[in-house]
């Protein structure tokens, strides 16, 4: 089923059009409000009237999550303050957290976007949901919920956590949906068979998952394990968050981008040229749309391909093939983004520490666990086991407290960590190997 | 009246306390006393040492973060009580014992004490005001 039929369905050369006509209204709005976009421009030599054709867009400038971060908190913001009816942001500390707010319209949008979304993976208005993507700051709960809404669906809003209560609920509540990170819905079910209720067997149809990159191989288990149809939705929270692209059930062969309100492109990381139709590079987003904090080309750094090659379901959008990496060293934890610079930060206001560190991550069962190793130099060396164990424990509180991630934090002897040409590996990431 | 302490961070996995003791006995140094506190990740050594400059100098070298502590060494004489009587003391005093370790000597009847007290200065004036015999550095590297 399509819910949006007019928009979703547009020939190419139609969405093109409305692609085009929104493009240049955005580039007028962001060079009058947004100085650092005036700034950008202006240095390119461009101006928003030179914008003619889709293929003129390689003359704007690129957007960084560093940009972001430098503009903390609302410096790319592009309507007045009072406009702005919600706030998400990014984990992190200050200086590395990255904050985007929406108008009312971008809300709706986004509800809208999301409707489409839910009904592209197979629900209906007549479904329940169970919403356990986190609330708060992060996109992912609040995105799935109102959308949810949008749909006229019932939405149970679980959030994270307390993962017995969350099948307890799945059997009582009898939902038709559920919402998570796709190592969670493993780990749901697992944690189901321990209490004796086989999620299998339960109503539940369909599963969207999204927030962390997963395997073919993964969606099989779930698949198998959960009884359900697994669908691979994708979003970030400064292009929107969740619902900017989605599978659909009839093809399940890449994610429908919702291009009407999103222009995708992708570039050779290294050079910034656009890459052939079909080859592999860096997703590319600009907000054609968005009001609150519209983004030119803002570079996601995951690698993809597109394809626009009809689809099967009637949709004539774009598909994103599943992302098969980044082109920078973000970390994705148990759905929580974490930059080594991140770590670092905290280990550098973490009093004495030097940033001798490494991050390993594995995967135990279905879910991943972070493990910070630090060099121990002299100066928070004691003699007292107490006091290193309180260094590590001060470590561990905040690296939840500002990154929202559990990590385990191990003291290392100095030179422990391998230094390849005099530059220390920062991460391990054992998940999919072997 | 202190004593110099030398601790050693050590990983907990083998071969790391070989490590130590190889470059200690390459250097020519003797172990006079020790102890090791362990955790299950980590753990630290603390020795007391005939030579304290030139073992921190070889195991830093070496790579070791290495530190250095004032601690406390008691004589006391190696029969029941010996050890409660001081503690008594201590406690009366409200001088806390952050660790301790002890061995008894070859060649006579009497037992050496390491402490580590929260207040390192007021602990030897304490024990010395009651009669314990608090050795030196000196005597200690020497036995």
């Amino acid at each position: 089923m399509i819910y949006d039929v007019k928009n979703e369905t547009l020939p190419r050369e139609e969405l093109e059009k409305i692609q085009l006509k929104r493009l240049q209204a955005l580039c007028e709005r962001v060079y009058a409000n947004v100085p650092f976009y005036k700034k950008k421009f202006d240095e390119k030599n461009v101006k928003p009237s030179d914008i003619r054709n889709l293929k003129d867009i390689s003359l704007l400038p690129f957007t960084k999550k560093q940009d972001l971060r430098d503009q903390y908190p609302f410096g790319l913001f592009a309507v007045p303050k009072n406009q702005i009816v919600r706030i998400h942001s990014s984990s992190g500390t200050t200086g590395t957290a990255t904050v985007v707010g929406y108008t009312k319209r971008d809300i709706e949008n986004w509800g809208e976007l999301m409707a489409r979304s839910y009904v592209a993976a197979g629900a209906s208005a007549n479904d329940t949901i169970h919403n356990a993507y986190g609330y708060g700051l992060f996109t992912g709960g609040l995105g799935a919920h109102y959308g949810g809404e949008a749909l006229g669906a019932t939405v149970v809003p679980i959030s994270g956590g307390a993962t017995r209560r969350q099948v307890l609920l799945l059997k009582d509540f009898c939902p038709d949906v559920i919402c998570c990170t796709p190592s969670y819905a493993l780990f749901l079910a697992e944690t189901g068979i321990e209490m004796g209720i086989d999620i299998k067997k339960l109503p539940l149809r369909i599963g969207i998952f999204g927030a962390e990159p997963w395997t073919n191989e993964m969606r099989i288990e779930i698949e198998k394990k959960l009884g359900i149809k697994a669908i691979d939705i994708y979003g970030l929270s400064e292009v929107m968050g969740p619902g900017v692209a989605i599978e659909c059930e009839d093809a399940q062969d890449g994610l429908h981008i919702q291009e009407d309100h999103f222009l995708a492109e992708t570039i050779n990381p290294e050079s910034g040229e656009p890459v052939a139709p079909g080859e592999e590079g860096e997703l590319v987003f600009t907000t054609l749309t968005k009001e609150g904090i519209p983004l030119i080309r803002y570079r996601t750094r995951d690698m993809t391909k597109l394809n626009t090659t009809p689809c099967k379901c009637g949709r004539t959008t774009a598909r994103m093939m599943r992302v098969t990496g980044r082109s920078d060293d973000m970390l994705i934890i148990r759905g929580v983004n974490v930059f080594p610079s991140q770590i670092e930060s905290i280990l550098i206001e973490t009093e004495g520490l030097s940033p001798h560190y490494q991050l390993i991550v594995e995967r135990h069962g279905n879910l991943d666990t972070l493990e910070v190793q630090v060099e121990v130099n002299e100066s928070i060396f004691s003699d007292e086991i107490k006091n290193l164990q309180r260094m590590e424990s001060k470590v561990m509180k905040n690296i939840k407290e500002f990154l929202g991630v559990t990590a385990k934090v191990k003291l290392v002897e100095p030179k422990s960590i391998a230094r390849s040409e005099g530059k220390a590996k920062r991460i391990i990431d054992m998940r999919n190997k072997g | 009246m202190k004593v110099d302490q030398l601790s050693i961070f050590l990983e907990n996995r083998s071969g790391r306390l070989a490590e130590v003791t190889r470059i200690l006995s390459e250097a020519g140094v003797n172990i006079r006393a020790l102890s090791l506190a362990d955790t299950s990740d980590f753990g630290i050594l603390r020795l007391i040492v005939s030579d304290f400059d030139t073992a921190k100098a070889k195991l830093k070298e070496a790579g070791f973060t290495v530190g250095r502590t004032s601690v406390v060494a008691v004589e006391i004489s190696d029969q029941p009580g010996g050890l409660h009587n001081i503690l008594s003391t201590l406690q009366e005093a409200g001088i806390n014992v952050e660790y301790m370790y002890a061995f008894v000597q070859q060649s006579g009847d009497s037992a050496v004490l390491i402490f580590r007290f929260d207040r390192t200065d007021q602990g030897i004036e304490l024990l010395q005001n009651n009669n314990i015999n608090v050795i030196t550095g000196e005597k200690l590297y020497t036995l």
